[in-house]
């Protein structure tokens, strides 16, 4: 059974897109990644580029929740899900979110370029492994998922650090599952 | 990139129909090999269909007792699944090797299995490729080709298949369901890529507008004896060197059947079927399936800069089947 | 442990980085680069990039404007059709759009003349020449006593050649800037490691006054040596900027920093030692072969760091470099002693073997009392106490040092252990203190904090030196209107910025104390200059010093390396922020660890460029990689440089790790690898059944 969908050869569209919370309706060219979206379209810089091409990490947000890499995710494509990112992770009244506090606490950043991204994996990867979803690091697939250090490495290996930060991002996240 | 238009395709008959009557058309899954791709230059499609809508993110049980997985499945959802993990470990051990947490979270099964080679001329539209532009050249031989294939290349391309998941789904026998111009049909996994030869453009045997919509694992019992073994430059969130999926069926100390892949050394995931000749009937012993290794390897045309590989894969081959193997009491390694 | 004070603003996202200043009316450039590593641009045809709709410019050698300045070859850019390297910038779009300047800089098409291009570093290449310095402008060639009759006459000798691969800096935040010209003064938003060396030189580039240039760089993403000098994007942004009477944003994509932005050169490295029978050195000669591109010459110092390490009567060190066509090489994270102690330490590590001596014991015995070549005493230097303290707590006694001896299921195990060596020295620069009649002070100084807390360490010693509380004390840095100051560069940050703040914070307190406390309605100002003090300081030998302990495990099956610790003690000076100078020095070691493991960009010689140019073919230590890492410190003065007493932590971190690692790799294995990366191929031995 085959619907009747013309195809047209506009190369931009209205779009409208949710993020934060709150509802944007945009006219984009096609081409126009939610990275890009967000940085350049909506004011919304807090998520960084670094590589543009899904090998860093750095534009991570979430989208319904799960951590994706927003500079592979089209911004027309992206329409329907609920983008956080890390300016709408922390509370209404400026609260920091855990991550956030305990990435402070615990000096997990420098230059601060990687940041934004890797606290918004942080904050979905304590959901997956709440989730009970195994990684590559995990002793067994079907027993209970225990974020230990290997565990929490392995689990954001898809954020790279050039600082150099690793060891303070494990503490922090380590702080965070305590 | 150049310019295109976007539809969400309402259902498959469309998203093939509208493939296939529209040049520059192509199906638009997660994204994380095209998107990419696009921004290379690599790809550049006029018009891309999205179908993540219309495909199936489930995974259902099948008649038979096996599993048929949407091609819209998530990768991390396919790792995560616990029929997967306790049926298919080497399925689901595969997929959590690929990428990165973020990736596998957007990348669908369908897309998985038609990603692209990760060769660094192929990614790069200055330089020849015979893959891209046919009759260009192969710069790999004389340049760059530490990562590349040591079987199943040809004089015209050594690229290699970079997907674990596909390595796995080898090893379990998978069959391919697609939806095409006529109408619905499956393919075993093993007949639908080709091998380069002197046409390295052509990769599938699939035609304009095939659209995977499912891969269907048969039933294996003694699948939940399998694992999945990656080796990589880095700890982690790197292509593999070279990585083997295996599966083995050992009773009173021999091997009734053995399944065997190999990854990230071919142009498409290698079932290693003269290894897992050699092994059948035989003690499931590290003397065996050393010489089930030399035997599939014999095969094996290196170029200069990836010989090691032929150590490394019969290395982790021996291992993966020791570890299999000793599983079960009385194995021996 | 005070907490990094931009900690909140970059864990919120407010931290605002060069590329995301939005003026009003912004436009987007981006770069054109050539595919030919030698020749000439023939034609360049644009007429396909202007047809599209929204492209504002196609700025190539032909149209482009006149630049008055053009002694820096590699920000003369679209002066000349000549092509120097491969992914040099030849033209460019500027577009209304990022999507629409992207599209179109792949629709300009340009021809080449190409020439038969040499890209390939050789020992004895026919071009090696002897510069005349090396960078920054140390002696190129040292010699003392008779190297040759010591070494050939010694009980014990190593003779062996190092190399380590080009490798790129990769800050995780290209290289991005925003330019906007009023009138004749130029605002540019520019992600740099100095904001006055940047606005100067762009000055220059121009033809304008330095006061007609303002450049801001609130927050830096990392620089690692790439951004102490401003690079062909900043020119771009500027150049586009004036053409098309608009803003103008450029950021360098990942993989064309692989080409434009600095990288380290590779080397080769000959080490040989002679040694008495207990391991004391009689004759010590290092030499270094290196390459640079056509249009700049820069050598790396590799052997300078051998001149003062270790006692030894007799002794040589030489640089040769030649010109290939290749990207300019510049600083990236040590430069001179990452690569150099990389190649030294190891071969202190073979003569350990070779004598049969502690490696920790060798290095103590050739400890020196004075600068070995030039005979100034040290200001201060307690490599011993780093050596001693990290083998006490990296469990170093009794260490067995046979190698391939000791194995855990699969894993081979192993130690290994290198000294770490940086210079400590301090650049002039100004600052200026203001107090408010309402008691609020302000402390400006036009450094720059590159991730490496130099905020919170400024403000620390501000507050130390005014005598109040930092919450009183505001500290605008990141400008080059402000005070003018040194990069972020070399470890000489924080000392010669806080030089220049403690100075002016004093005269400020001296001022307030004579006027009893009063201050007027105007406030009180206290302007500080440090370019006498630093010019006054004795010529002694000033260096930071460190050990480094490596435990690796090796999978037998696979040649899988991994490092399950790594122990660096370091004697810097006083550490003004201990969270953030921990966290420097572990970053430093992290970068070593990913030099050791990781990292290398493979010239192709047919095209002339590294054909894996981007983060998925050039790979740094992720997470993964990286397990136990602590890095701690031993108390130490530092009498002469500057009030504040600190050497500077930024580079010394990197410096001797990947030769720990490569000592541990061959404690574990028997495999000494002496060609960095150390990838599994290296190590791959056939598994026995």
């Amino acid at each position: 059974m085959m619907a009747c969908v013309t195809i047209t050869d506009q190369t931009s569209s209205e779009l409208t897109l949710r993020v934060n919370g709150a509802v944007h309706r945009l006219h984009l060219d096609h081409r126009t990644t939610l990275l890009d979206a967000l940085r350049e379209h909506l004011g919304l810089t807090g998520t960084k580029k670094g590589c543009d091409h899904g090998q860093c990490g750095a534009c991570t947000v979430l989208a319904d929740g799960r951590r994706v890499n927003s500079c592979l995710l089209l911004a027309v494509a992206a329409q329907g899900a609920e983008i956080t990112t890390i300016e709408g992770l922390a509370g209404p009244g400026g609260e920091l979110h855990p991550v956030q506090a305990a990435f402070v606490e615990r000096d997990a950043l420098q230059c601060g370029y990687c940041t934004p991204g890797q606290i918004c994996s942080a904050t979905a990867m304590l959901g997956e492994a709440a989730a009970g979803w195994p990684s590559a690091a995990s002793a067994s697939l079907t027993g209970p998922v225990t974020l230990d250090a290997a565990e929490i490495r392995e689990r954001m290996s898809g954020n790279l650090c050039r600082c150099g930060a690793y060891v303070n991002i494990l503490a922090a996240i380590a702080d965070v599952v305590s | 990139m150049r310019p295109f238009s976007y539809v969400v395709a309402p259902d498959p008959a469309s998203a093939v129909a509208m493939v296939r009557e529209r040049a520059g058309a192509v199906f638009l899954g997660g994204g994380t090999n095209l998107v990419d791709l696009m921004k290379l230059g690599v790809a550049a499609p006029g018009t891309l269909v999205d179908v993540t809508g219309l495909l199936s993110g489930r995974t259902e049980r099948t008649a038979g007792g096996g599993l048929l997985i949407g091609a819209g499945v998530r990768n991390s959802d396919l790792a995560a699944d616990p029929r997967v993990r306790a049926e298919f470990p080497v399925l689901a051990q595969a997929v959590l090797a690929g990428a990165s947490g973020q990736l596998r979270n957007m990348a669908t099964v369908g897309g998985n299995l038609l990603q692209r080679t990760r060769c660094l001329y192929f990614q790069d539209v200055t330089k020849p490729c015979n893959k891209r532009v046919p009759g260009s050249g192969c710069p790999a031989r004389a340049g760059e080709h530490r990562d590349l294939a040591i079987l199943g290349g040809s004089p015209h391309c050594a690229a290699t298949h970079p997907s674990d998941m596909a390595v796995a789904l080898a090893a379990l026998d998978a069959v391919v369901h697609v939806e095409g111009a006529a109408g619905p049909r499956v393919i075993p996994l093993g007949e639908m890529y080709r091998l380069p030869g002197g046409e390295p453009d052509r990769e599938t045997t699939l035609e304009r507008g095939d659209l995977i919509t499912a891969v269907e694992l048969p039933a294996l019992e003694h699948a939940a004896r399998s694992a999945y073994r990656k080796v990589r430059d880095r700890a982690s969130y790197a292509f593999g060197v070279a990585s083997v999926a295996a599966a083995l069926d050992v009773a009173g100390g021999i091997v009734r059947e053995a399944r065997i892949a190999l990854g990230a050394v071919a142009p498409l995931p290698w079932r290693a079927r003269r290894a897992e000749q050699v092994l059948t009937g035989r003690p499931a012993s590290a003397e065996w399936f050393g010489r089930a290794a030399d035997a599939e390897l014999a095969a094996a045309a290196p170029l200069p800069g990836n010989a090691f590989k032929v150590t490394l894969v019969r290395n982790i081959v021996v291992a993966v089947l020791g570890e299999l193997a000793g599983a079960r009491a009385g194995g021996t390694a | 442990m005070t907490a990094r004070v931009d900690g909140p603003d970059k864990v919120t996202g407010r931290a605002r980085y060069a590329f995301e200043h939005h003026p009003d009316g912004v436009a987007y450039a981006w770069a054109v680069t050539s595919v030919i590593a030698k020749g000439a641009i023939r034609s360049v045809d644009a007429a396909q990039a202007l047809a599209l709709p929204g492209v504002l410019a196609v700025i190539t050698p032909d149209n482009a404007p006149r630049l008055p300045g053009t002694g820096d070859p590699e920000l003369a850019l679209f002066q000349s059709r000549a092509v120097a390297y491969r992914g040099q910038f030849v033209a460019a779009v500027v577009a209304g759009t990022l999507e629409t300047a992207r599209d179109a800089a792949s629709r300009v098409v340009i021809s080449y003349e190409p020439e038969a291009h040499d890209v390939t570093l050789t020992a004895g290449h026919p071009g090696l020449y002897k510069p005349d310095f090396v960078n920054p402008r140390y002696q190129t060639d040292t010699a003392a006593g008779d190297f040759d009759g010591a070494f050939a006459a010694a009980a014990v000798r190593v003779d062996a050649t190092y190399r380590t691969p080009a490798e790129h800096n990769h800050p995780m935040e290209p290289h991005a800037a925003v330019a906007a010209w009023h009138d004749d003064t130029l605002t540019v938003y520019d992600s740099t490691q100095g904001p006055s060396r940047t606005a100067g030189q762009i000055a220059v580039v121009f033809g304008l006054e330095p006061g007609q240039v303002r450049v801001i760089a609130e927050h830096v993403g990392g620089g690692f040596g790439a951004k102490g000098m401003p690079r062909p994007n900043v020119i771009l942004a500027a150049m586009a900027a004036r053409v098309t009477g608009r803003p103008v944003k450029c950021a360098v994509t990942r993989p064309q920093m692989f080409a434009v932005t600095g990288h380290r050169a590779p080397s080769i490295q000959r080490v040989r030692l002679g040694a008495a029978p207990d391991g004391r050195l009689t004759a010590l000669c290092h030499d270094v072969v290196g390459q640079t591109s056509t249009l700049k010459e820069f050598t790396e110092q590799s052997a300078v760091a051998t001149r003062h390490m270790y006692a030894a009567p007799h002794r040589r060190t030489t640089h040769r470099v030649v010109r290939l066509d290749v990207p300019t090489p510049s600083w990236m994270r040590a430069p001179g002693e990452c690569p150099g102690m990389f190649a030294l330490e190891s071969a202190m590590d073979e003569l350990a073997e070779a004598c049969r001596i502690d490696p920790v014991e060798l290095r103590i015995r050739n400890e020196p009392a004075v600068h070995p070549e030039t005979g100034q005493p040290f200001s201060s230097r307690h490599l011993t106490a780093c050596l001693r303290e990290g083998a006490a707590r990296f469990g170093w006694a009794g260490r067995d040092p046979a190698p391939g001896a000791r194995r855990d299921g699969r894993w081979l195990t192993g130690t290994g252990v290198a000294a770490s060596t940086y210079p400590a020295r301090a650049m002039a620069s100004q600052a200026r203190v203001t107090v408010s009649q309402a008691g609020r002070y302000e402390v400006s100084i036009a450094a720059a904090d590159i991730g490496t807390g130099a905020r919170t360490a400024l403000l620390a010693v501000a507050a130390e030196a005014l005598g109040v509380p930092a919450a009183a004390i505001g500290l605008r840095i990141g400008d080059s209107a402000l005070p003018p100051a040194m990069i972020a560069g070399g470890s000489m940050g924080t000392a010669s910025w806080t030089w220049a703040v403690i100075k002016a914070c004093r005269a400020l307190r001296d001022q307030v104390r004579d006027r009893d406390g009063a201050v007027p309605p105007g406030g009180l100002t206290a302007d500080a200059d440090t370019a006498a003090d630093v010019s006054a300081l004795p010529a002694h030998a000033r260096y930071s010093f460190g050990a480094q302990f490596a435990e690796v495990r090796v999978d037998a099956d696979t040649g899988e390396v991994r490092v399950p610790r790594l122990l660096g003690v370091f004697a810097a000076g006083r550490i003004i922020s201990p969270a953030q100078a921990r966290s420097q020095l572990i970053g430093g070691m992290t970068m070593g660890l990913s030099m050791a493991l990781h990292e290398e960009s493979a010239m192709d010689p047919e095209f002339g460029d590294y054909p894996n140019h981007d983060l998925a073919g050039y790979h740094l230590a992720a997470h993964a990689d990286v397990q136990d890492i602590d890095a701690v410190w031993i108390d130490e003065e530092e009498p002469e440089l500057g009030p504040a007493g600190a050497k500077g932590i930024g580079e010394v971190g990197i410096v001797g790790t990947a030769a720990a690692i490569a000592g541990a790799v061959y404690h574990a294995t028997g495999i000494r690898v002496r060609d960095l990366p150390i990838r599994l191929d290296k190590l791959l031995t056939r598994s026995e059944p």
